[in-house]
Formats: C-alpha cells, structure tokens, sequence
C-alpha cells in the first residue's frame, strides 16, 4: 500500500559521509612575508608595517603582508607613470599582446598552486578554486591578449588611446579572478596599472606578481600593494591617477564617487547586489533549483550578483521548496580544502558576523528558516545553507545585501509582479529567469533593469560577456568588447 | 486510510529538461572525490548490484553456465566477497540459468518481448514474457516499441507495458527505454513516466545494443522521473544503467549520483543495477589495488 504523500521523504545523511580527500598542500610554497611589487621589483613598505593574512577555516597565520602607506602609493603611482611614458604607451598593440598571453599561459601552468593559495587564504572550497577561479582567469588574459592589436575594430571610426595610470582595488571574494579582470584590460589597452587586492586575500594577488615578473614585463606596468581601506584611500586620491576601477561595498564606492568628482578621473565602479532569481511554472524544476544553489551558494554566497532573492510562481511554490530542501540536505559544509566540500569557510569574522546579524533580522522578522541538517567544523568560520520563507518585500532581509548563503524566497502570480518585485530594489547587477518558452525570457530580459539577465542558468561568467550594474550596483562595464571602453579615451580620426 | 488512486497523467505533459543544466548536475557528480573506506564499500556495492549479462546470438549452454559460475564465485581468494544480482541472459537460457545460480541468492533475468528491437506483435511478446518466466525468470527485462513512441503512441506503450506486466505474474519488470534512441531528455522523461505509471518495477537506459548507452546524464533524468513519481505515489521504482558502463570510477559515480538524487533506501541491488558485462573485472582490479597497494595485470582475474 502506498504510504501517505505527506510523510514522504528521502534520506541523505549518507550522501554526505564521504572519506576524506584532501588536496595536497605541497604544491604551494608561501613566503612568511610578502613585501610590495613596486617597478618590477619586490620592496619593503615605506611604513615598515606588516599585517597578518590567515586562512579563515582554521585561524591559522599564513603569512604577512606589507602594509603600504600614501608614499608607497607615490612610489608606486610614479613606478606605473615612468613605465607607461618610457615603454608601455609606445609599445606596438601586438608586443603588448604577447606579455598578456605570457601571462595567461604562466597563470595556466600554475593553475594547482594558485588554487591551494586561493582556497587557504579564503576559505573558499578547492573544487572553486581549481574548476572556477583559477581557470577564468587565465581565460581573461587569454581574451584580452587577443584585442591588443585588434583595438581600431574595437572602436570603428574612432582612435582609442589609453588613459594612462589605472588604479584598481578588488574585493575578497574571488581575488586572483578579479585582478585578471581587471589587469588584463587595462594592459591590452595600453595603460599601466597600480592594484591593490583585499586585505583579508592578498596572497594570490601576490602570487600573479611573481607571474608578471618572471613574464619578464616592463619594470613599472604592473605593481600590486597591499593594505587595506587607507591604502585605497591613497591610490584614489593620488592626483596622477587617471583611472579608478572599483570592485567592492556601495558604501566604499559612494565614498571614490565623492572623492573623485571634479577631478577629472574616469571610474567604473562594481557594486553591490540583491538579484532576483525567477522561476515560472514551466520552467525545469530540478535544474532551476539547481540553479538556485548555484546562484546563492556558490562561494558561501560572497557572490555581488548572487541570486539572493529567489521568486517562485504559487502554482510550483511547494514543488520547488521540496526539492531545493532535498538538494540543500546533499551540501557538504566543511573544509575548504577537501575536494568534496561544496560550501566552505566565511571569509572572515567580520563577514560572519554580519550575515549572523541578518539571519537574526530575519528570525526577529517573522521569516520561517530551513537550514541544513548538515554539521559544521568545530573550528574556523562556517554557516550551512539557510533559506528564509514567509517573507516580504519589506523584509530587511529581502532589501538588504547579506553576502552570505542566505537566500530569502517569496511567491508571485503573474509576470508582471515578478518584474515590478524584481526591479523594486536599489541594486541591479544581475537577475536569473527560468521557464522554458522563449518568448518569455525575451520579454523578461527587456523589463528587468539588471545588468546580467541569466536564462535557464546562473552565475555564468565568460571572457567575452560585459558585467556590471545598474543604480546602486554601479555603473562601467568589465568582460567583453565593453570591458575595453573604460580604458581608452576615443578621438576622432582628423580628415 | 484507503489506498490512494494513483490517477494516469498526461504524458504529453510530462515535466520538461534542460539538457545543460542536465549535464552540469551529472558533470558536478564526478567532481565528487571517492577515497578509501568510501571507495571500498562502494566498490563492494557496484559488485552487488551488477546484473552480469551475456546476450549474443552465440550464447551456448556452455558459455552461460561458465558465467553463472563466474557470478557466484567472483574471486574466491578474496575474502567476503558478495555476489552479483543477477545474471541476465535470452529466455532459452534462462532454465541452464536458474539451474546453475541455485542457492546462490542470485536472481536469474531474462530479456524478453523480441528484445531488443521489440518489432513483433503484442502476442509474440507476451508468449516471449510467459515463456521466460515459465522457465524461471525471477525478472524480466522488456524494451517498450520505440516507434510507436515516437509517433505519439503514448496510450499503445503504456498499455503494452501494462499487459506485459500482467504476464510476468511474480517476477519483477524492468522496463528498457533504449534512451539512445529517443535521443532528447525531454522524450526519456516522458517514456519514464509512462513506464513508470504502467507498472514498471524497474526503468532502464539501454539494451546495449544501441550507442549511446547509458550516460550519467540519462541516468539522471530518470532518476528524477523516480523521485517525482516517488513523492507522487509513494511508491518506489528501481533504476538500471546499461551498457558502456565498464569501469569502476564511473560506476562510483553513478553511485553518488543516486546516493545524492534518491538517498540512501535505494543504495541496494533491490533498487539500482548496473546491466555489465566487463565492469565486475575492473572492479576486482580495484578492489585488489585497495587491499595490496599495487594493480595487478588483467590476467589475474578470471574472464567468466
């Protein structure tokens, strides 16, 4: 006889206990200490300041990190000036194109020991690293390599030239991938570059330094300091700063928007974000769930276009809901290191703390919470997957950006609440739509004012696809034809 | 409580597939990394679950007897060994069968309905399915008439399927899809769920006689097929890749991948099978790497 519907359920616990299968740490060899790469060369911090980086899965110390003051900016500002008057800028687009694929094929051929470094300084799980991280980022160079001569079909009727020094300073949440991005294009276009990666992961930043010298690249194109809020303080107040490329908090890209106004200084700017993940009645359930663990929970959720709010159709509400709880049950959270672990370590304890703090919001609102069976390490920072039901547009935890992998999920009707839902927000960097009629994913696409629209998948990134923001989520363009455009300054060809 | 009426869908309406997300979910199963204990229990498992097959146009007596042996006595120096699930052969040798696995626990399966291209009369088929089981088939495996399926004959597949089951009487039917020929996920879905509604025991891939056999991929679809009709019904169906399955790692895999899609009560050769003939030997292979640290050449393991 059957048994009665609802008492059904699946079991998982043993889907979970696996043996463990580690990723060797030998590949990688860290220094104690890393001092700034500033004109080729490694140099110690004018400020004799060193800051700790640790792996946030265990609290380990991993190294330390030079802690650059305003006049390492100078030097360094200076560094990028000399070498982009003396070589860069003179240097034909196709000379240019061969140090990038030099590049591209290094980060290649030492793909295992960036992603060991990636995974202990972030805590992200190697399976990432390995299969995500590393390989998109050699991708970039790969990409962008291959506009440095091309750039007059780039811009048709128009002469691109570089602007000249580019100031960037990129997030903890993929840092070798975001220094690609935005290393890469400045390079191609002719400018030299000043980065700056997170203070929490400097390390593969650090690593791509090693790469860019042994590429043997002119002394000066690229230098990485580190440090951390006042350091990018400094490079974005440094008056022969003619770029500033941004990824990070609004909060800190409101703050260059003001620094910057009147200067002259060109920005793009890659903010937050709180997308819109929606899935109609014909959609395919199981992979649009799938979908929706992949756009929140993909490294731990520190994802700026994370799919944090899911819309669900009423019609399919339980269906979906069933099957997502199924699926959440087969995570493994846990060390980052291990090959199987599918969620790793929070960044770090700020970052933890602010995602408890709103799943507290959340509870204090009202909202229902379904988390994971699953255990956590007993050490290091780690969250299980969360998902809120039982929430409102006015929900804080529907408004607000977590950062974290928690995903808030609320019913629609008709297609044309979930449009207004989805665009009632202050960010729009990116949004998902599943179903499986064409007509209506084009109709969607048009209406909903995120940069990104995924159909039928999630957190895609390719080289040649742009990136970037509406409102609060930022504006400026990175991936693609686009991502070149922030880079040159276009004239006119003279009759 | 009364029993609840399971009431016939429409199978035009089955649930659609996308075939990338598809194809992600199955490719992010081989990402999971399967060592040591886990590897070893696993392996133990996959030589369960195997339904040791020989279907060619060649079988002798001879040939078949040899492999009965082989399925029962896996590799006697290695200690606790389990045994195969069943051995699967065409319905003339399912008596030489059933004779020589007696004792073991292992079942005896036989294809049957003009397998494997299934082009006969209803009749013929159903005379095939009583003449297995009178000869002592404890399962049989039919192939559903791919042609009619896909001229939209969804009401004549179903009602074949339905009348063979009728003539298995107890033994268990699975049900062979040969997914290489309805080549869209959204047409292995569909004939899924009718086998499924018309009283499959089991649902499977392939015959093996058509590339592609089974893929992670297909296994896949209809694995979810079996949880949706699961939480519909309440009722449980087995799943059982066939063909192309040789190796060990892949078989982990396909492990894994019912482990995360359906749980732990079908980790059992009640419930999941692989149709192989060659992948028994590669798992030994292994299974004797484990224990000695070193491979051993493929002459140390007996061929049936």
């Amino acid at each position: 006889m059957a048994k009665r519907n609802n008492t059904l359920k699946l079991k998982f616990d043993n889907a979970r206990k696996l043996a463990p299968a580690p990723e060797s740490r030998s590949s990688a060899t860290i220094d104690a200490r890393y001092n700034l790469f500033i004109d080729g060369k490694f140099t110690p911090p004018a400020s004799k300041k060193y800051f700790a980086t640790t792996n946030p899965a265990t609290d380990e110390k991993l190294s330390e990190v030079a802690d650059a003051n305003a006049a390492d900016v100078d030097k360094a500002v200076k560094a990028a000036r000399n070498a982009y008057n003396k070589y860069w800028k003179k240097m034909p687009g196709k000379e240019r194109g061969k140090y990038i694929y030099r590049i591209a094929r290094m980060v290649q051929e030492r793909a295992r020991e960036l992603a060991v470094v990636e995974t202990l300084d972030g805590g992200k799980p190697i399976r990432e690293s390995r299969d995500f991280d590393v390989p998109t980022a050699a991708n970039h160079f790969f990409y962008y390599a291959g506009w440095a001569d091309k750039l007059p079909y780039a811009f048709p009727d128009r002469k691109p030239t570089p602007l000249g020094v580019a100031a960037q300073i990129i997030p903890w949440n993929f840092p070798l991938l975001m220094a690609s991005w935005k290393i890469a294009p400045a390079l191609a276009t002719g400018n030299t570059v000043v980065l700056k990666p997170a203070e929490t992961t400097p390390l593969t930043a650090l690593l791509l330094a090693k790469i860019i010298q042994e590429a043997d690249l002119p002394p000066g194109v690229v230098n990485i300091i580190t440090g951390a809020g006042a350091t990018g303080a400094a490079m974005v107040n440094h008056p022969d700063v003619n770029k500033i490329a941004f990824t990070g908090s609004t909060d800190v890209g409101k703050i260059i928007q003001r620094a910057i106004a009147g200067t002259g200084k060109k920005a793009t700017l890659e903010l937050g974000g709180k997308a819109a993940n929606i899935i109609f009645d014909d959609a395919p359930i199981d992979q649009a769930v799938e979908g929706v663990v992949n756009g929140i929970f993909f490294n731990q959720g520190h994802v700026c276009c994370a799919g944090s709010r899911l819309y669900v159709q009423e019609s399919v509400m339980k269906e979906v809901m069933r099957k997502l709880k199924d699926r959440l049950e087969t995570l493994i959270v846990g060390d980052p290191m291990d090959k199987n672990t599918d969620i790793g370590a929070i960044n770090s304890k700020q970052q933890y703390d602010q995602i408890n703090k709103y799943i507290k919001i959340g509870l204090n609102e009202g909202a229902e919470m379904f988390q994971s069976s699953c255990s956590l390490p007993k050490k290091g920072l780690f969250i299980p997957p969360t998902v809120f039901t039982n929430v409102a547009q006015s929900s804080r935890i529907t408004q607000e950006e977590i950062f974290g992998p928690v995903l808030t999920v609320q019913t629609f009707r008709t297609d044309d609440e979930v449009i207004e839902k989805a665009n009632n927000s202050p960010y729009g960097l990116s949004s998902g739509v599943w179903t499986d009629k064409g007509s209506k994913i084009f109709n969607l696409t048009t209406k909903l004012r995120s940069g990104v629209v995924w159909a039928n998948t999630f957190n895609k990134f390719d080289p040649t696809s742009p990136f970037g923001g509406y409102k609060e989520s930022g504006y400026g363009r990175e991936g693609g034809l686009h991502g070149l455009a922030p880079y040159v300054s276009l004239e006119k060809f003279e009759e | 409580m009364p029993q609840k009426m399971i009431t016939i869908p429409d199978f035009s309406l089955s649930p659609r597939i996308d075939k990338t997300g598809i194809e992600e979910r199955a490719d992010r199963i081989t990402k999971r990394s399967i060592k040591k204990e886990t590897k070893v229990n696993g392996l133990k498992l996959v030589l369960n679950m195997i339904d040791l097959t020989t279907l060619e146009g060649k079988d002798t007596e001879g040939k078949v007897k040899q492999m009965c042996y082989k399925a029962a006595h896996l590799m006697d120096t290695y200690p606790e060994l389990p045994t195969v699930a069943a051995v699967c052969v065409y319905p003339s040798m399912v008596a030489i069968a059933k004779k020589m696995v007696e004792g073991t626990g292992i079942n005896v399966a036989s294809v049957a309905t003009a397998f494997p291209s299934g082009q006969s009369a209803l009749k013929v088929k159903l005379a095939d399915t009583r003449y297995a089981v009178s000869e002592g088939a404890d399962e049989v495996d039919m192939v559903i008439s791919r042609g009619k399926f896909l001229e939209g004959e969804y009401n004549f597949v179903f009602d074949e399927i339905a009348q063979v089951k009728e003539a298995c009487g107890n033994a268990r039917l699975k049900v062979i899809l040969e997914t290489g020929e309805l080549i869209t996920f959204d047409k292995v879905r569909r004939a899924s769920d009718i086998a499924m509604y018309a009283g499959a025991d089991f649902i499977k891939t392939s015959t093996g006689k058509i590339a592609p056999a089974a893929t992670l991929p297909v296994t896949l679809v209809m694995l979810e097929a079996i949880r949706d009709f699961y939480y519909k019904t309440g009722k449980m169906i087995g799943m059982k890749p066939a063909g192309g399955i040789s190796k060990s790692k892949l078989a982990l895999h396909y492990l894994v991948m019912v482990n995360e899609i359906l749980g732990e009560e079908w980790m059992n050769n009640h419930w999941f099978r692989f149709g192989a003939s060659s992948l028994a030997n590669d798992v030994l292979m292994q299974l004797m790497k484990e224990k000695t640290g070193v491979y051993q050449g493929k002459d140390y393991f007996a061929i049936d």
